[in-house]
């Protein structure tokens, strides 16, 4: 590997930093582990926002009113989306400390064709624009969209699956997203250094055979140099020059922000994680503060000057979007404290830094704050995350132990829960499989209960008006070897077209060549799967049939077993779903790109859509009733508490679903202990017992159900009442209603 | 009051306390956090002699009306969350009256303390502490020991029982130096009265040091509709739940007389 040029500047942007090789080969880990100082303390250095940090912010309120009250503010409709498509725009240009926003103002959103031009038109329309003629024209006329080539070339059965919504939430019209960009490399290598070492990456394949593999490779690298000339275009537009490598903590905040801008201004993905950012620019806040350059309420100020920037983030959406992914989320995800490799901590002062913005700012959904929970985290943080909690409800926690020994400890968590070492691998996002609805059609013989369609071929219906246990396990079978089929092959088409028409060009280029990919599946409604197969087995379920002959409803005989009470009669079966369907996706013959497939147990807020789509169902739950959200039991089963939901969520195995195991638990103040020292250390000592039992992640809910409902009646005074839904958090006055009910019918733990 | 209720003179002795002992359990909690110090694993009985008008689970007053479970299943279920619960906390015997099933209790006490050596809690109102030895005792931590009323007339208006048993478990206890924490459901217009709170502030406080805590509780209308389903007549309809306020003086009545109070 060619050294890095490191270049002539009059300040040593590398002063007094250590360790050796990261110098030489692009390897952000390599600076982490050889400058990170962990932080064993308490959170009592911390300092509140500055006058200017609050103005700023106070700023920013009316527009975000106005949003709220529009759906989108503004959007930049004549303009496709580039890297430096848009003039520079600010939120107050004089009393910013890091600037950058995806267009030339704030919450003006931006329009990416590429993704699909149906979505930008419907988009627009369902606000209130007019479609640009020009647009419209070139991406019907002279470009084609990743959208476009997808339904090009779509089978009839993938097309049915996607219509009865056995498969749905599929990034087929739009950005698949999930892709972290390594956006600390910015700042510690500048944009030349990279270019040059995207070069050396494309000059290595001029004597390779030229496949069609290659060809591709070398076209994309191409494309990857050109998208970090635009960066540095972008950023001199504001008057940097990040060629060069960030010399001080204020220019590596913001020359990884704009490396992360430049992705949000071009790629509509559905989830445009940050990645982990935070201990690394840790290392230069302590440096400047050593020097004497740097207060606690400078550096603090600069993180909060970033979190305001990645609150405003933003992308032009359609309503059907918005009822599946519902409250505008963005999944700026940042995964904060850990374990490192070598047994010392990750956690930093800027791990704190980054939780404290939730009280300096107040509580909102984005950034989407994720705890990297280890039952060896020092016990200053574990405090401090459990009362940052319990007061805002905005963070939620995955287990580091678990993901450790699979990802390294330089992984970042995109989206919800998928972990992916940063840099370094990449997934196809490939939505979920209706796992309440295959039962049904295992029952029906692949006919849709609703419709009356035959959607999945060659399946025989069960006829008998008892349902036999070993019978639907056998149909069941058949269908989820049809749905993993199909599933799989549409996957294939989506990612095949995303790279040929969508390309994340900055984002790769902010990857090294050669990475890991996963085909990240996914199944929802494994709760109702899960009780539907205990109450054939454990009960006796009766089948009613229509007047077509279709099983439309169930008569349950007796009690049975449901998940999410640690009882392993119940349990065992949802196991048994997680490893069965991961078993039918690997049995697939080809995956795009040579990817490795996953799977995730996450609904995010599509469990209210899944279940609207799916009839009565054998457990008992009626016709549309909503799914529970990714691993969660159904509402109200989970009878045990708490600790017992959480023990039948961690039996899930996480080595067939890599891709991650969601559980949204609810609680209220006065569950969780009488004074509120009690309450986080009740917090934190759940959170390690989950971890200890081998959970995977937990979003961790904090309030009453009055509070709730009177954010329903008066969502004016609630602009930053924030919960989280599996997966990420959400402003709760921004939900549908339907999915505000979803919330509140949850079980909320009047114990922990 | 709602129906009469006769106290049987041995209850220990229609619970054997072998493999075959059944108890009768309304349900359990996995995460209890608010029933003794940490998260706890809670075994709520079923079985009550008292009709407290204000209660909120008097679904749990009819003994049979919960599910058998034998001393081997009750371990068992706290089984998994041993290890976690030697970390966060431990059980607590709560109900209905827990003393109410005496024999299969203090059997459950002694196999958990054996077998997992968790905290164990014992959240009573004490009533029936006479019929026990001592020793019945030994395996518990803590008690959670639940007085209603400081004054007599009203304790047996409010509960349908006496007072003075509860009074005298709770001197037997610090003789026996175990430890406890004074609980009071604080009801307006029933227990809230200042000088009914300074009495009983004065009653605790002669205790002694054996109480380490008192937990002033907030009357709530959660339990309303169980009285409902299961056709009670609820006087306590009307009742507001009381505010923080409220709360807070009758926490500082406590405080002043030097008890630590949540």
């Amino acid at each position: 590997m060619n050294a890095i040029t490191r270049p002539l500047i009059a300040s040593d942007p590398w002063r007094g930093f250590g360790g050796a090789g990261w110098q030489d080969a692009i390897d952000v880990r390599g600076f982490i582990q050889a400058n990170h100082v962990p932080y064993l303390g308490d959170a009592a250095f911390l300092a509140g926002p500055t006058p200017r940090t609050t103005a700023l912010w106070d700023g920013l309120k009316p527009l975000l009113a106005e949003e709220r009250r529009r759906g989108v503010l503004d959007v930049s409709t004549s303009t496709p989306a580039s890297i430096t498509a848009h003039a520079p725009g600010y939120i107050d240009r004089d009393h910013e400390i890091i600037v950058g926003l995806q267009t030339d103002a704030p919450l003006k959103r931006a329009i990416m064709p590429n993704g699909g031009l149906r979505m930008v038109e419907a988009g627009l329309q369902a606000y209130g624009f007019t479609p640009d003629k020009l647009v419209t024209e070139i991406w019907t006329k002279y470009r084609k969209s990743h959208n476009q080539g997808v339904f090009d070339v779509y089978s009839p059965e993938i097309s049915a699956a996607r219509k009865s919504a056995i498969i749905t939430g599929l990034p087929d019209a739009y950005g698949r997203g999930r892709i972290i960009g390594d956006y600390r490399r910015v700042a510690l290598y500048g944009t030349v250094a990279l270019r040059q070492d995207k070069q050396r990456e494309f000059h290595e394949l001029d004597n390779a055979v030229f496949t069609d593999d290659v060809l591709r490779l070398r076209e994309e690298l191409s494309e990857q140099y050109r998208a970090l000339d635009e960066l540095r275009q972008m950023a001199a537009s504001y008057g940097f020059d990040i060629s060069v490598p960030a010399t001080n903590a204020r220019e590596a905040v913001q020359w990884t922000y704009f490396a992360y801008l430049a992705a949000v201004k071009e790629q509509n993905g559905a989830a445009m994680s940050i990645g982990r950012i935070s201990t690394f620019l840790d290392i230069y806040i302590r440096r400047d503060m050593t020097a004497g350059t740097l207060t606690e309420a400078a550096a603090q100020e600069l993180i909060d000057d970033l979190v305001i920037k990645l609150r405003l983030v933003r992308f032009l959406r359609t309503p059907e979007y918005d009822e599946l992914f519902s409250g505008d989320p963005t999944w700026v995800t940042e995964c904060i404290g850990g374990m490192g490799e070598d047994g010392r901590t990750l956690v930093s002062h800027t791990s704190f830094r980054f939780l404290q913005t939730l009280y300096n700012l107040g509580p909102a959904p984005e950034p989407n704050l994720t705890v990297l929970w280890s039952t060896h985290l020092p016990a200053g943080f574990k405090a401090f995350a459990a009362k940052v909690s319990i007061d805002t409800s905005a963070i939620q926690y995955e287990s580091d132990d678990r993901m450790r020994p699979f990802w390294g400890d330089d992984y970042g968590i995109a989206c919800c829960v998928s972990a992916m070492r940063i840099g370094k691998q990449m997934q196809f996002f490939g939505a979920r499989a209706n796992l309440g609805k295959a039962l049904l059609y295992a029952i029906n013989g692949g006919v849709d209960e609703k419709s009356g369609q035959l959607v999945a071929e060659g399946l025989s219906p069960i006829t008998t008006e008892l349902l036999d246990y070993d019978v639907v396990v056998e149909r069941l079978d058949h269908m989820l070897d049809w749905l993993a089929r199909t599933y799989v092959k549409a996957l294939n088409c989506i990612h095949y077209m995303h790279d040929k028409y969508a390309y994340e060009r900055i984002e790769m280029a902010l990857h090294d060549r050669d990475i890991l990919r996963t085909m990240a599946c996914g199944i929802a409604g494994l709760a109702v799967a899960a009780d539907s197969l205990s109450a054939i087995r454990y009960g006796r379920v009766h089948v009613i049939r229509d007047d077509r002959g279709l099983a439309t409803d169930f008569r349950i005989e007796g009690d049975y077993p449901a998940y999410g009470n640690n009882d392993d009669r119940a349990d065992d079966i949802a196991v048994w779903l997680v490893q069965t369907f991961m078993a039918k996706v690997k049995a697939q013959p080809y995956f795009y790109r040579g990817s490795v497939p996953t799977q995730s147990v996450l609904t995010i807020t599509s469990n209210v859509v899944y279940g609207k789509k799916t009839g009565n169902t054998p457990d008992g739950r009626r016709d549309g009733e909503p799914f529970s959200p990714g691993a969660n039991p159904m509402n109200g089963r989970d009878v045990k508490g708490f600790v017992a939901a959480g023990a039948s969520v961690a039996k899930l195995p996480y080595e067939c679903a890599l891709d991650g195991i969601s559980w949204t638990a609810s609680a209220t103040p006065g569950a969780l202990g009488h004074t509120a020292d009690e309450r986080v250390q009740n917090l934190a000592n759940c959170l390690d017992g989950f971890a200890g039992a081998g959970g995977f992640h937990v979003n961790v809910n904090v309030f009453n159900r009055e509070t709730l409902l009177d954010a329903m009646e008066h969502p004016e005074l609630y602009p930053q009442l924030t919960v989280r839904v599996s997966g990420y958090a959400v402003n709760f006055v921004k939900l549908t209603r339907e999915q505000q009910l979803d919330v509140l019918s949850r079980t909320f733990h009047a114990s922990v | 009051m709602l129906d009469a209720v006769t106290i049987p003179e041995r209850l220990s002795h229609a619970h054997p306390s072998g493999d075959s002992a059944v108890g009768y359990l309304h349900s359990i909690e996995t995460g209890a956090a608010v029933d003794g110090p940490g998260v706890r694993f809670a075994f709520f009985f079923s079985g009550c002699l008292w009709r407290c008008l204000y209660c909120h689970n008097p679904d749990t007053w009819k003994l049979h009306g919960g599910r058998p479970v034998t001393l081997h299943e009750a371990v068992a279920q706290v089984t998994p969350y041993a290890a976690f619960l030697r970390m966060a906390g431990g059980v607590t015997f709560s109900g209905g009256e827990p003393l109410l099933q005496a024999g299969f209790v203090g059997a459950l006490a002694r196999r958990l303390k054996q077998h997992h050596h968790l905290h164990l809690a014992l959240d009573t109102q004490g009533f029936l502490h006479a019929a026990l030895e001592d020793a019945w005792f030994d395996p518990i931590d803590l008690v959670l020991l639940d007085i209603k009323h400081a004054d007599p007339a009203r304790h047996l208006e409010l509960t349908g029982q006496p007072l003075q048993p509860t009074l005298d478990c709770a001197h037997r206890l610090a003789r026996l130096g175990m430890p406890m924490w004074i609980r009071h459901v604080l009801v307006p217009g029933w227990t809230d009265d200042p000088g009914d709170l300074a009495r009983l502030a004065d009653i605790v406080a002669a205790v002694g040091p054996m109480v380490e805590r008192v937990e002033v509780l907030p009357f709530h209308q959660m339990g309303a509709s169980k009285w409902a389903a299961l056709g009670h007549p609820y006087r306590l309809a009307d009742t507001p739940t009381p505010t923080q306020e409220q709360v807070a003086a009758a926490r500082a009545i406590f405080a002043q007389r030097g008890l630590v109070v949540t």
